[in-house]
């Protein structure tokens, strides 16, 4: 008999599969396990216990939420509450031998950068953190979720985590991309299109032409946002594109062991004819730069278009739920997109921080002025190094942009970078919720180059009207 | 982690699609221990004003609610970040159980891990139990998770499904790392195969 054509997520599933108890609950083997400045909860409910970290060879640790942007030294966190959870993730990765990129070391940066960035996050594996962002890592071809302060815990102690298997989902963008449209926009239009709940309790693998011919850090981006989707993972088949990008990476495999891992790579792809339990296919030939308008990610629409009316809701909470969004947002239905003034612009976080989001974003404010406070925020120390090499960091200060320290600064305010009360930013992070990035802050999530528009003309603008040859 | 006990009590409606993490415990209290406790953050920036003063309007603020333990939601509650702070802060609060159509699947997991029972109900029945909460503030509910069902004012029960595994550890208010740890032989002879072909990890 012949087996069920299988998908990547069912493949990768079954190939860490521990124990399965009757009723479907399986426990998994995690590969990688990356921890940050958020997860000190965790590692005093495992002191509690008088537990150790059973695989610190596997576990990998960098601050990233509580850094200060403005320098290096632990000092610069000049609020005692912070600067102590910086300071803990040191004493506990100390205490256990687990391997940490700290603030010193210019390979510390967001987890989310950094795993890839490192060669970290492989195809096949499954890797989990305590953050939501962490299906970031599935642009690799790998199973990449987010988990909270228990479950951490839990993998701390044992390296294995249980879990009830997710449906299969498939999203696919066929056709190519118009000039001036970011795997950014592509992935606001597939949470538009899909809903902010619209992958719950599934696996989103990306599929169709449009993704495969996007680079590798495009891809992280697009997954990135599979949690804005409602799914705890999204993920992209490993290609060549994939197999080049992580090729002489630190962590990445040598030698004999890379062609022996490679050829177990080429093995993951979803099978044709494998079936998925939903899907949706969006075409690559109608996505325009995004903007938000609402206070969640599904509130996006392409900047040629208005601020859409409440009257329009499907049903009564729905219609309640966007009338107070654009209260908080300070928005009238029926107005232009375009025609939204910002107070600031922030270009960073786990989304957008790569060094390709940054050359896109230097390419719009190259010779131009940025007329509103704007910062830059690399992912990492080598994003950073790597920018200052291109003379990027030059560009982004003559236009008159900070150009700062990595860490998740503004996206969620907690190092203290925040958004003041009323004020509209434009950012390149990932989520627009009430009070994200400080409290009162109204939000526009955007692409990279959508961003430096926005800083140069002081509103929201369509890129592509500031694009040259 | 406490074995979860039929509950009967009153219940506060929260008809809000999409209520996110961000909502239930705003990121800037996340730097605080859990020992501290986090019932009086819970909602915060809904609850209270500027100044710190309860909103009135707000459903957990209304004194019909006062006791409320059970919370019933719209769709996708608890969406967003991965902090299990936000079920902390339910729990501290006294919340035992959420009702909604669905959940954020991470939150979802954190209720599971904390003795708080996420109940997916069909998006007609959640909107229901909404209604008859509204119409007529301070009702109770009953939640039977042994028997899988959530009981309305006007004693129609709604079954709900639940992983049973999850089931078994609510119930039992088990310590999910010391049962793992119970298999610490199936997992030291899982990786020793697994490494065994995977040399390069």
């Amino acid at each position: 008999m012949q087996a069920e054509p299988a998908t990547m997520f069912d493949k990768i599933w079954s190939a860490h599969a521990v124990e399965t108890r009757p009723d479907g609950a399986t426990l998994l083997h995690i590969d990688r396990h990356l921890v940050h400045d958020g997860s000190s909860n965790a590692f005093r409910m495992l002191k509690q216990r008088n537990l150790k970290v059973r695989r610190p060879d596997r576990t990998f640790a960098t601050p990233d939420h509580y850094v200060s942007t403005l320098g290096r030294d632990l000092a610069a966190i000049n609020e005692p509450s912070r600067r102590s959870m910086v300071e803990d993730l040191e004493a506990h990765t100390r205490a256990s031998g687990v391997t940490l990129f700290g603030l010193q070391d210019r390979r510390q940066g967001i987890v989310h950068v950094v795993g890839p960035e490192q060669g970290l996050s492989q195809p096949g594996m499954i890797i989990v953190c305590g953050d939501s962002h962490t299906a970031t890592h599935g642009a690799v071809g790998a199973l990449a979720f987010g988990i909270g302060a228990s479950e951490v815990a839990h993998v701390l102690a044992t390296q294995a985590l249980w879990q009830s298997k997710a449906k299969n989902m498939r999203v696919s963008v066929d056709g190519v991309l118009a000039p001036g449209v970011h795997a950014k926009d592509v992935i606001l239009a597939i949470i538009a299109n899909i809903g902010a709940g619209g992958g719950s309790g599934h696996v989103i693998e990306y599929a169709g032409s449009a993704i495969r011919s996007l680079s590798l850090e495009g891809r992280l981006t697009i997954c990135n946002m599979s949690i804005e989707a409602g799914a705890r993972a999204g993920m992209v088949a490993p290609d060549d594109t994939t197999y080049q990008y992580l090729q002489g990476r630190p962590y990445a495999p040598k030698g004999a062991d890379w062609d022996k891992a490679l050829a177990v790579w080429k093995t993951l792809p979803s099978q044709d004819g494998a079936e998925f339990d939903r899907e949706a296919h969006l075409d690559a030939a109608q996505i325009a730069p995004m903007v938000t308008w609402g206070t969640s990610p599904a509130a996006a629409a392409p900047i040629t278009d208005v601020v859409p009316d409440p009257a329009a809701a499907s049903d009564a909470n729905s219609r309640q739920a966007m009338q107070s969004a654009l209260a908080y947002m300070g928005l009238t239905p029926g107005s232009p997109l375009s025609e939204i003034s910002v107070n600031r612009v922030f270009i960073g976080s786990c989304t957008n921080s790569r060094i390709e989001d940054l050359r896109a974003a230097a390419k719009i404010a190259d010779g131009r002025r940025a007329v509103v406070p704007s910062m830059v925020v690399p992912g990492s120390g080598l994003v950073k190094a790597q920018a200052e090499a291109e003379g990027l960091d030059l560009i982004f200060r003559r236009a008159g942009f900070e150009w700062r320290e990595p860490g998740c600064s503004m996206c969620v305010g907690m190092n203290g970078d925040l958004v003041a009360p009323g004020d509209r930013c434009a950012s390149t992070s990932n989520r627009n919720f009430v009070g994200r990035q400080g409290k009162g802050a109204r939000t526009h999530l955007l692409s990279p180059p959508m961003a430096a528009a926005a800083a140069v003309t002081g509103k929201l603008t369509d890129v592509r009207q500031l694009m040259r040859p | 982690m406490e074995p979860f006990k039929p509950l009967a009590a009153v219940a506060a409606p929260l008809p809000i699609p999409n209520v996110d993490t961000d909502q239930i415990i705003p990121a800037r209290f996340l730097w605080r221990k859990r020992p501290d406790g986090w019932g009086h953050l819970l909602f915060h920036d809904l609850r209270f004003d500027d100044k710190g003063a309860p909103k009135p309007q707000f459903v957990l603020n209304r004194p019909e609610y006062g006791a409320a333990r059970i919370l019933v939601a719209e769709r996708n509650f608890g969406c967003g970040s991965s902090r299990e702070h936000a079920v902390w802060a339910l729990y501290d609060y006294g919340i035992r159980c959420v009702v909604a159509p669905s959940f954020g699947d991470i939150f979802f997991n954190n209720c599971m891990q904390n003795g708080l029972l996420p109940v997916q109900l069909p998006a007609q029945s959640a909107a229901d139990l909404i209604g008859a909460l509204q119409h007529a503030p301070g009702l109770n509910l009953g939640v039977d998770l042994e028997q899988q069902w959530v009981m309305g004012p006007d004693g129609v029960t709604h079954a709900f499904a639940i992983d049973p595994f999850r089931k078994e550890c609510l119930l039992a208010g088990a310590d999910e790392v010391a049962f793992t740890l119970g298999l610490a032989h199936k997992i030291e002879s899982f990786e020793q195969s697994y490494e065994r072909k995977l040399t390069w990890l």
